[in-house]
């Protein structure tokens, strides 16, 4: 039994990482061909960085993304805490709005947001750069909101009066005792919108008319075959997310060893 | 703290960028160029039947597929000792990390006519007339869903197992369950808000998702279909509008559905 639900496993993580690792395999060819392997070469590498049009892309869309998740954090954890404040039936109700963008299909909220956009032309509003700002803020709120929500309902709101009590003036109060209580949440969102905002494609699609995404330049590209240089950039993506996976596991080691010498 | 004032700018935004553009769909679906009024539009529907029919079709087998894969590997991952979980979880999600068009770019290397799949059949004696053609198939295309969408399958159930302590399964086998009784009056009931959760994540996307179909299967389903309205050659935006209402609507109630069948106790969020 244990042998066949080993096999299992492997299987399926066959079926997971071999697309990747034979992306990744072939990214080291020196060959024109992307599927014959004739010789090791790092010929992939250099073209992807020396393909000015893909970097200049690359910084737009990890600019999108970073703009895009500071401002649904602070946008997130703002209505967060207003939800919080509501009665139940309330909060619901404003909670399923909240999440159309995240439930509707992907589609839907892309094309209703380039009408959108399109009928605010008059309005000086063209497709680009800050439509699909917008668009990515709109999309990732909601998951700063459900990330900070469970936090501030754990969170004992007799800390935050004791500060009252003392003499603390409330904003103060706010930013030295519920910001910190709630952090971890805003953090997780923080993180969640910014990988969604990297990997979307769709509502970007839709919403920047000539201005690209990564996502969008690659599918451009796609559309007249594999490029070499896509090789590559898998490589070097799959690289980026391994190195940030070694350092979240230092953390945790280092976090566990450290509760491990409180405890004796 | 105690306010609800900061709700409000967020309660402006989603009027302006949730509400305005969700009736703004419903203004074009409704009217035609001018902006008259045009019930016609319906037309546009079901001139699309075949191909929402299409989706349909393609999103329950690639939502069957994960399932069936999904959840085995789910229960398996959910018996492990705990460092164990923590790395599988970590595993499964490392794919979701990387692009979503290269992630189909992978399978075009794979499939392709002169792709890696066809050079092992090659290699393995094949003649070269005899070679099959993956790309360009609806198999490929269920392959590419299936590919893309599996953790979402995954992950839900997992972590609605993982929950399932292992004492109430020897108590049950105490009490005299065979395997397939445990599994059928155990695990199975307790897992189903991870069923329904995987489901919804993996339907909604693979009903509605775009280039998916174009580049692996050579045909369009009804999110290509829109986007050729909106940004293709066919462009007609009233057209697009319609068929996505359509879309939206049909998801909308297939997911409330889905949601009647859990119990509404555990429901899972990602």
């Amino acid at each position: 039994m244990k042998h066949v639900s080993r096999l299992y496993l492997g299987l399926v993580f066959a079926f997971l990482y071999l697309p990747i690792a034979l992306m990744i395999f072939f990214s080291f060819n020196s060959a024109d061909s992307l599927t014959q392997f004739s010789g090791f070469s790092l010929d992939k590498y250099a073209q992807l960085f020396q393909n000015a049009k893909l970097m200049g892309v690359l910084r737009d869309t990890l600019l999108i993304a970073l703009l895009a998740s500071l401002a649904a954090s602070v946008l997130g954890t703002m209505a967060a805490i207003g939800l919080y404040n509501l009665r139940v039936k309330v909060r619901k109700l404003v909670m399923n709005v909240s999440n159309l963008p995240i439930v509707n299909p992907e589609i839907v909220t892309g094309v209703s947001l380039m009408l959108l956009f399109v009928r605010m032309k008059d309005l000086g509003v063209s497709l680009g750069f800050v439509t699909v700002l917008i668009a990515h803020i709109l999309f990732n709120t909601p998951y700063v909101i459900l990330n900070v929500l469970p936090r501030l309902r754990q969170m004992d709101l007799s800390l935050y009066e004791a500060a009252l009590d003392l003499g603390c003036p409330p904003r103060r109060a706010f930013f030295k005792v519920v910001i910190p209580e709630i952090f971890p949440g805003v953090l997780a969102g923080f993180l969640m919108a910014f990988t969604f905002s990297l990997d979307d494609f769709v509502i970007s699609y839709f919403t920047g008319g000539s201005f690209q995404t990564l996502s969008v330049y690659i599918n451009n590209s796609l559309k007249k075959g594999v490029k070499p240089w896509m090789l590559s950039l898998s490589g070097c993506m799959f690289l980026i997310v391994l190195i940030v996976l070694v350092l979240m596991n230092v953390k945790d080691i280092r976090k566990e060893k450290l509760q491990n010498s409180k405890n004796y | 703290m105690r306010s609800k004032r900061l709700l409000y700018p967020y309660l402006v935004w989603m009027a302006l960028f949730v509400i305005v553009p969700l009736a703004i769909i419903v203004f074009y679906a409704l009217t035609d160029k001018a902006g008259a009024f045009a019930p016609g539009n319906l037309g546009y529907v079901k001139n699309s039947a075949s191909i929402y029919l299409d989706s349909l079709k393609i999103a329950l087998l690639s939502t069957v597929f994960c399932l069936l894969i999904a959840y085995p590997f789910a229960f398996l991952m959910s018996r492990m000792k705990v460092s164990r979980q923590r790395m599988m979880n970590m595993l499964v999600m490392v794919p979701m990390w990387m692009n979503f068009i290269l992630r189909i770019a992978a399978w075009i290397l794979i499939l392709d006519n002169n792709g890696i799949l066809n050079r092992i059949l090659l290699a393995f004696g094949m003649s070269r007339d005899a070679l099959p053609t993956f790309l360009n198939t609806e198999g490929a295309v269920v392959v590419g869903m299936v590919y893309n969408f599996l953790p979402f399958m995954i992950l839900p159930i997992y972590s609605v197992m993982a929950k399932i302590p292992n004492s109430l399964i020897e108590a049950s086998r105490d009490l005299g369950c065979n395997g397939f009784q445990v599994f059928r009056r155990v695990i199975l009931p307790l897992s189903v808000p991870g069923i329904i959760t995987g489901i919804t994540m993996v339907f909604v996307p693979a009903a509605s998702t775009v280039v998916i179909a174009p580049r692996l299967g050579g045909y369009n389903l009804i999110g290509d279909q829109i986007d050729q309205y909106f940004k293709g050659s066919a462009n007609n935006m009233n057209a697009g509008s319609m068929l996505s209402l359509v879309l939206m609507i049909v998801i909308l109630i297939s997911i409330a559905i889905m949601n009647r069948f859990d119990r509404g106790e555990d429901t899972v969020i990602m």
